[in-house]
């Protein structure tokens, strides 16, 4: 199946290089915690935007989107047209303001200045225990992935992404791990372009494709356009694959879970915080929304092209069975092993170990951050000098691999352990933007009301989905764990779209009633750059009209409305 | 600041590109190999777009540079 060879190995090889080779030529510029943790919030808009969208295109990214384009076809660029990319305009026009010039160094510091200690520490350390726990997964994943396919040992796999991770972050830190993602973003388009052109050659075209995916969507008793079509599908949730209506996906998927991921989630936001400016910092998301809205092309296309090369027995193509269908995770290598030759290979596998690094690297860069500047210097040390910190931040970036190599054994041995961590940490985030919408347009909203507000979004969130079930469902992790259920959803997908719309909503309303119940704690001076309404607009300081926020997101909304009525 | 990040992306590229055009010449007729990728050399091919890529990056880092040190 993979005809591997040594030019495959070369390929690999001249990456590892690179990679330590940047995080080498960084290291001399490491001399405060403000380099090592923030980049010297000194990065142009351009590299920070590539990182931004790139810190998200891991690997587990790019598997699972795939996977989804096989499983529910063209409708998964909902993740991208109706949910990434509002947000992302969001961020950059409304929300990057608060950010960039508060004095905040992370998304937890934010919500200290705005709210209080307690609203911080809750925030930060679930946080900090999350990216943890995602950097262990990629290592993980990666490791199953390279022994399943190329027979490499497991153990080694692991310690030799680790080892390469550590070095890089530990030299150069957020700008090294920065730097990297857009290396690992040319990798991919120039990794995936000749997968999605010889796969669309091979089943003849995109209008060929639409036929076939046609006629697997009767097969499976739907409408024609299943496969095919994104909105046209989603008029009721038993229409359409993702079992799934418009109102889920417009509420549950595009406003509550893409803004909160994009917009509050300190992962993508501190690439955003690592530039240069206010006016970069704010351009940041916009131009990352540029690529973005195409990378559909790149990983969703090739898991259609595998439903279609399935349903044709001729083409020799089919993907290992699991649990009774197929093991949708394995499209991606097993298209790279059906139609690259050794040499491209090299360079497609290498582009996937790329990803996985990266998405490692950017979760222990976060976590370093946050564990520095939020739970050290706020709980443990406070009032130390800067080489301290520095210092500290450094070994938590071997503290944070030390305990991801952990974490991805513990993932090889207990599935289910990482499955609950998951499914905890959806009802940690689902209520999130709530709270920042709040905190950042609405004065009156107080730290007792945006901490027990979270608190109880977060509660909603776990009790709806033991009350909730999607159909079929057996085992306790996928809900109904309260004993009776209330409602049983088409799907996986609704009972989470709707999970993260009631711990919203909840946190939304039990927000406002506290904050109206207690005393405001910060005079209006106090949330000068922190509220909307108090602080003054920012003024753009770039040199062409062209180069505004405000005309780059009205470009990327024409594109993005442009990209959705055309594949309606 | 630092390193201009299209140097070491330049570099790289340049490397790939220039590995697997060679590559893609010297196997360049070998049915068996390029089968599977519908008998299309995809490896000249991809080596050749990411020389092109890497060229332009070099150019710009380059470019960069000499106007640094105009000013």
């Amino acid at each position: 199946m993979f005809d591997i060879g040594w030019i495959d190995y070369t390929i690999m090889l001249v990456y590892f290089v690179f990679v330590l080779g940047i995080g080498w030529a960084l290291k001399r510029y490491m001399k405060s915690s403000s380099d090592f943790l923030m980049g010297g919030k000194s990065i142009p808009a351009w590299i920070t935007g590539l990182a931004f969208i790139s810190t998200n295109l891991g690997a587990l990214e790019v598997i699972g989107m795939a996977a989804s384009g096989a499983k529910y076809g063209m409708a998964t660029t909902h993740f991208y047209w109706i949910g990434a990319i509002p947000a992302m305009i969001f961020l950059g026009l409304f929300m990057m303001p608060f950010y960039y010039g508060s004095k905040a160094r992370s998304v937890p510091e934010y919500l200290k200045l705005r709210f209080d200690e307690k609203t911080r520490g809750f925030n930060a350390i679930s946080f900090a225990i999350m990216t943890i726990f995602s950097s262990g997964i990629s290592m993980y994943a990666l490791a199953v992935l390279m022994e399943t396919i190329l027979g490499w040992n497991f153990n080694v796999s692991i310690v030799v992404s680790a080892a390469i991770v550590l070095v890089y972050t530990y030299l150069g830190g957020l700008k090294s791990a920065i730097y990297n993602e857009v290396l690992q973003f040319f990798l991919i388009v120039i990794g995936f372009l000749p997968l999605v052109y010889l796969g669309l050659k091979n089943v003849g075209g995109w209008e060929n494709l639409k036929l076939s995916l046609q006629q697997v969507a009767l097969s499976h008793g739907y409408e024609a356009g299943a496969w095919t079509e994104t909105w046209a599908p989603m008029g009721s949730p038993s229409s359409n694959p993702m079992g799934v209506e418009w109102f889920g996906i417009v509420m549950g998927l595009g406003f509550v879970l893409s803004f909160g991921y994009w917009c509050t989630n300190f992962l993508v936001v501190q690439r955003a915080m690592a530039a240069g400016s206010m006016s970069a910092a704010r351009k940041t998301p916009l131009i990352g929304a540029i690529p973005k809205m195409f990378i559909p092309f790149l990983v969703i296309v090739p898991g259609m092209i595998a439903i279609s090369l399935i349903s044709d027995p001729s083409s020799g193509f089919s993907l290992p069975p699991k649990n009774g269908s197929y093991d949708y995770d394995k499209v991606i290598p097993m298209m790279l092993g059906h139609y690259f030759p050794t040499g491209l290979l090299g360079l497609g596998l290498t582009a996937l170990i790329a990803s996985f690094m990266s998405g490692m690297a950017g979760n222990v860069t976060a976590f370093n951050t946050v564990w520095t500047y939020d739970i050290y210097q706020a709980y443990i040390r406070p009032g130390r000098s800067d080489k301290h910190y520095l210092r500290v931040g450094q070994l938590a970036t071997i503290f944070g691999v030390l305990v991801s190599i952990g974490a991805a054994y513990m993932a090889a041995s207990f599935n289910n352990v990482m499955d609950f961590l998951q499914l905890i940490f959806a009802f940690i985030n689902a209520p999130l933007f709530a709270t920042f919408l709040l905190g950042m347009f609405w004065k009156r909203s107080t730290g007792h009301g945006a901490f027990f507000g979270l608190l109880s979004g977060t509660t909603a969130a776990a009790i709806h989905h033991g009350l909730t079930a999607p159909a079929g469902a057996t085992a306790l992790i996928k809900g109904g764990w309260l004993g009776t259920i209330v409602h049983t959803y088409p799907s996986e997908m609704a009972q989470n779209f709707w999970t993260a719309i009631f711990a919203w909503s909840v946190c939304f309303v039990v927000t406002i009633i506290i904050s109206l119940a207690t005393k405001r704690t910060h005079s209006d001076e106090d949330l000068k750059g922190l509220v909307y309404s108090l602080t003054p607009r920012v003024k753009d300081d770039s040199k062409h009209w062209y180069e505004r926020p405000v005309v780059m997101a009205v470009v990327v909304g024409i594109i993005a409305t442009f990209l959705t009525v055309i594949f309606w | 600041m630092g390193v201009d990040i299209r140097l070491p992306i330049g570099f790289m590229f340049t490397i790939l590109g220039l590995l697997l055009t060679l590559f893609g010449i010297f196997t360049t007729g070998d049915n068996a190999l390029y089968s599977r990728s519908l008998g299309i050399n995809v490896n000249l091919w991809t080596g050749i777009l990411m020389l092109v890529f890497g060229g332009l990056m070099l150019f710009y880092a380059y470019r960069a540079k000499k106007m640094i040190k105009k000013d």
